[in-house]
C-alpha cells in the first residue's frame, strides 16, 4: 500500500535534483530568518521582563531559535544529498544516513508548526503573566528606596509613556494602591492623618495618578489629582473627559503589542514551514526514485518514486519500534534480574 | 620644470588605470552615502521645523544632496574614462574631454571642502533659530484652540519627554509665560483674580511647569506646582533638588543632538574630499603620461607624468593671458577711430620680410 506513487523518467529526475538544490538553499536562508525572528521576539520579551510574572511565553522564541538552527543543518545536508543523487557512484554512501535524517527532519518541521500554534495558544498565559507583573509593579511603585524594587517607578513610568496606557486594567488601579511613599508624607498635617485613619489598612490612598498617565494630546494642562472631583477643577467633568489621561490599561496595550508581533512572525514562519515541507517531500521522492536505479546498468531508465513504502500507521510503528524496544529492553532486563534473584535461593 | 614629475612604464600606467577605476567606483558609493546623509539631515530638520524660527538652514542639507549627486555623476564618468585608458586607442576618444574633466573635478573638490566647512558653521544659525522658535512655541503652548497653533502643546510636550529637557534655557522659562489657557481658569475665584491683577500685563503666571518636565528618574512623585515654595511640600528643598524635573534646557538638548549629526556628516564629507583629491591626482598623472606616450608615438614606451607642465607661477600666468586674450578677441579694434584704411604697423612676431620689394626682373634669354 504505497503512499503517493509517481513515475520519474530520467529528465524529470534531473530536473527534480536541480530544483531541489535551489530550493534547499532558499530553505537555508529561510532557516536563518527563522532564527533571527526568534532572537527578535526574545529580545522584545526580555525588554519588558520586569512587568511579566513568569517566563512561560519564552518557549515560543526558544523553539523558533532551535528550529532555525536545526533547519540550517537539515537543508545543508539536503543540498549535499541532491548534489550526489544524480551520480550513481556517490549516492549509495548516503543510504544508511537517510532514515534517521528523515526522522529528525520531520520532527523539527513539526516542531516549527507547533511553535506557530503555541504563539496563538499562549495568549492567555501571557495575559495572566502581565496581569500579575503589572499588579506588582504598581504596588512597588513607591518603594524607590527598597533594593530590588528601586527601579519599578522608572519602569512603570517609562512603560506608561511609551505604550500610552495607565494602570493595569485602567487608571482606577492607581486609586487602590498607595503610590506615594511615606517618606514624602507630612504626618503632622491633619489632612494626611485623616486620610490614613479612614483607610482600613492605614494606607494613604488618593484619587490621583502619576504624571506618566498624562496624555500630551490633551488641550488642557494635565489633571492628575482629585480626578473624580468635578468641582476641584474648573470646567471639568471626569465622566466625559477622555483626553486628559490615557484611558487604556497597560495590560491590554502590552498584550495587543505582543500578539501583533507574534502574528506577524507566525505568518512568516508558516510560509517557511511550507517551504521546508516541500524540500523534505521532494528529497523523499528523489531518494526513492534513485534507489530504484541502484544496481542497474542503464541509469537512465524510468523509475517510480513514492512517499511511504507502507501505509502511514505501519511507517510510524516502524520508526517508533526502536525507541520503544530501547525503553522496554531496559524494563525487560530489570524483570529478568528480579526473576533470577527470586529463583536463586529456591 | 614640471611639478612633481614621475616616470611611468606601460605596466605602471595600466596598474594606475585599474586602481583608479576601482577608486572611482568607491567614490560613487561615497557619493551615494553623502546623498543619503543629506536626505537624512533634511528629514530631521523638517521634523522639528515648528520649533525653529524662519532661518534659512535648509541650504546645508540641500547642498549635501547636490554634492552627493554630482560626485556620483563625476566619478561614474571618471570610472568609464579610467577603464578605457588601459587601451591607448580608446584613450583617443577621451583625450579632448580629459582636461576639462580634470578642471571641473578640481572645482568640484573645492565645493566639497566648502560643504564640509558649512556643516560646522551651521551651528550658530541653528542656535539662533532654535532660541526664537522655542520661545514662540512656549508662548503659544496654551493656544490649543487656535487654528495653526493647536498642536504646539503636543509638540512641546513630546519634545520635553523625548529629549529629557524643560523650557528654553531651563525650567524657570515656564515661570515667565502663561501656559494655562484662560478657558481653564475660574475667574470667579479670588485667588485667580488676585494673581492676574498682580501681573502688569494681566497674565496668569505661576511657579509651576507642565507635566512633560517631570523627571522619570526621580524617587518621589513629581512636584510640578509651587516649585519654589519649600514649605508647600514635605521634605523638599528646591535649591538642592535636581532629580525632580529635567534640568537641561531644550535649546541645548536639540543643539547637542543636531551638532552630533552635523559632526558625523562633516567628518564623512572631509573623508570624501580627501578621497576625491587623491582620485583627481591619479587621473591627472594618467592623463599627462598617456598624452606623452602619444607624443612619443610608441604606445609601449616609458613616459613622464606630471601635475603641471611648467611651474605654478608660469601656469597661472599662461592661463591668465589666455583668459585675457579671450576677452580681447571680442573687443572691436578702436585704434585710429576705427578707420580701416589707415595703415597700422604689424606687431606680430612673425617676420614676413621687408615691404616694397621690387618685383624680380625676368632673366633675358640669350
Amino acid at each position: 500500500m504505497v503512499v503517493m506513487k509517481m513515475k520519474f523518467p530520467f529528465q524529470k529526475r534531473v530536473k527534480l535534483a536541480q530544483g531541489l538544490w535551489l530550493l534547499s538553499w532558499c530553505a537555508t536562508v529561510a532557516g536563518a530568518t527563522t532564527f533571527t525572528l526568534g532572537c527578535l521576539l526574545k529580545t522584545e520579551l526580555r525588554r519588558r521582563a520586569e512587568v511579566m510574572a513568569n517566563t512561560d511565553i519564552h518557549i515560543v522564541p526558544n523553539t523558533l531559535m532551535i528550529v532555525g538552527l536545526a533547519s540550517l543543518g537539515i537543508n545543508y545536508f539536503a543540498s549535499k544529498i541532491c548534489q550526489d543523487a544524480l551520480d550513481a557512484g556517490r549516492f549509495p554512501r548516503w543510504k544508511n544516513f537517510l532514515k534517521p535524517y528523515f526522522a529528525v527532519s520531520c520532527f523539527f518541521t513539526v516542531l516549527m508548526l507547533l511553535a506557530i500554534i503555541m504563539s496563538y495558544a499562549m495568549k492567555g498565559s501571557l495575559e495572566s503573566s502581565l496581569k500579575a507583573g503589572l499588579r506588582n509593579g504598581i504596588r512597588f511603585y513607591k518603594d524607590t528606596d527598597t533594593p530590588g524594587r528601586c527601579f519599578q517607578k522608572q519602569n512603570i513610568d517609562r512603560l506608561q509613556m511609551e505604550f500610552q496606557c495607565c494602570g493595569n486594567n485602567d487608571f482606577r488601579d492607581w486609586f487602590e494602591v498607595q503610590w506615594i511613599s511615606n517618606r514624602y508624607l507630612d504626618f503632622s498635617s491633619t489632612e494626611v492623618k485623616n486620610r490614613i485613619k479612614s483607610n482600613v489598612d492605614g494606607r494613604y490612598l488618593v484619587d490621583g495618578v502619576p504624571f506618566s498617565c498624562c496624555n500630551p494630546s490633551s488641550p488642557r494642562p494635565c489633571i492628575q489629582y482629585r480626578l473624580t472631583n468635578n468641582s476641584a477643577h474648573y470646567n471639568y467633568d471626569y465622566q466625559t473627559e477622555e483626553l486628559n489621561i490615557y484611558l487604556r490599561g497597560c495590560r491590554e496595550a502590552l498584550v495587543n503589542y505582543y500578539m501583533g508581533l507574534m502574528n506577524t512572525i507566525g505568518a512568516g514562519v508558516l510560509s517557511i514551514f511550507l517551504l521546508q515541507g516541500s524540500v523534505l517531500v521532494s528529497l523523499r521522492f528523489l531518494q526513492t526514485a534513485m534507489e530504484a536505479v541502484a544496481g542497474k546498468e542503464n541509469t537512465e531508465i524510468e523509475t517510480e518514486g513514492y512517499l511511504l513504502e507502507k501505509g502511514v500507521k505501519e511507517t510510524v510503528m516502524e520508526y517508533l519500534d526502536p525507541v520503544l524496544t530501547f525503553l522496554l529492553l531496559k524494563n525487560k532486563v530489570e524483570e529478568g534480574t528480579a526473576g533470577e534473584t527470586t529463583t536463586a535461593p529456591a | 620644470m614640471a611639478v612633481l614629475k614621475v616616470k611611468f612604464t606601460k605596466t605602471r600606467r595600466d596598474k594606475l588605470a585599474q586602481i583608479l577605476w576601482i577608486l572611482n567606483w568607491i567614490s560613487v558609493v561615497t557619493g551615494i552615502i553623502l546623498f543619503s546623509l543629506g536626505l537624512f539631515l533634511k528629514v530631521e530638520l523638517k521634523k522639528r521645523e515648528e520649533l525653529m524660527a524662519e532661518k534659512d538652514i535648509q541650504y546645508v542639507p540641500n547642498m549635501l544632496i547636490a554634492v552627493g549627486l554630482i560626485a556620483c555623476a563625476i566619478n561614474f564618468l571618471g570610472g568609464k574614462i579610467c577603464y578605457d585608458c588601459v587601451d591607448s586607442t580608446k584613450f583617443l576618444r577621451w583625450k579632448l574631454i580629459m582636461l576639462p574633466y580634470i578642471v571641473c573635478t578640481f572645482f568640484f573638490t573645492l565645493c566639497v571642502l566648502v560643504g564640509a566647512l558649512m556643516c560646522y558653521s551651521m551651528h550658530w544659525e541653528l542656535e539662533e533659530a532654535l532660541d526664537l522658535g522655542l520661545m514662540q512655541a512656549m508662548r503659544f503652548y496654551k493656544d490649543t484652540d487656535m487654528p495653526g497653533r493647536c498642536f504646539l502643546k503636543h509638540t512641546v510636550d513630546t519634545l520635553q519627554i523625548q529629549f529629557q529637557c524643560c523650557g528654553n534655557s531651563g525650567y524657570k522659562d515656564w515661570f515667565q509665560i502663561q501656559w494655562i489657557s484662560n478657558r481653564y481658569l475660574d475667574m470667579s475665584k479670588k485667588e485667580v483674580v488676585d494673581r492676574l491683577r498682580s501681573n502688569v500685563e494681566g497674565k496668569y503666571l505661576m511657579d509651576g511647569v507642565p507635566f512633560s518636565c517631570c523627571n522619570i528618574n526621580s524617587p518621589r512623585p513629581c512636584i510640578q506646582q509651587q516649585i519654589t515654595n519649600n514649605s508647600a511640600h514635605f521634605n523638599y528643598e528646591h535649591q538642592t533638588e535636581d532629580q525632580n524635573l529635567w534640568m537641561k534646557g531644550c535649546r541645548q538638548a536639540l543643539l547637542e543632538y543636531y551638532t552630533h549629526i552635523m559632526q558625523s556628516i562633516g567628518l564623512t564629507v572631509l573623508i570624501t574630499w580627501l578621497f576625491e583629491l587623491s582620485v583627481l591626482t591619479g587621473v591627472r598623472y594618467l592623463q599627462t603620461s598617456l598624452e606623452n606616450v602619444l607624443r612619443q608615438g610608441d604606445p609601449d614606451s616609458e613616459s613622464d607624468g606630471w601635475l603641471l607642465e611648467n611651474s605654478l607661477m608660469e601656469t597661472a600666468r599662461t592661463n591668465l593671458s589666455i583668459i585675457k586674450s579671450l576677452g580681447k578677441s571680442n573687443q572691436i579694434n578702436t585704434a585710429n577711430n576705427g578707420d580701416p584704411n589707415i595703415d597700422v604697423p604689424s606687431t606680430s612676431k612673425a617676420h614676413y620680410g621687408p615691404d616694397n620689394v621690387p618685383p624680380k626682373e625676368k632673366m633675358e634669354t640669350s
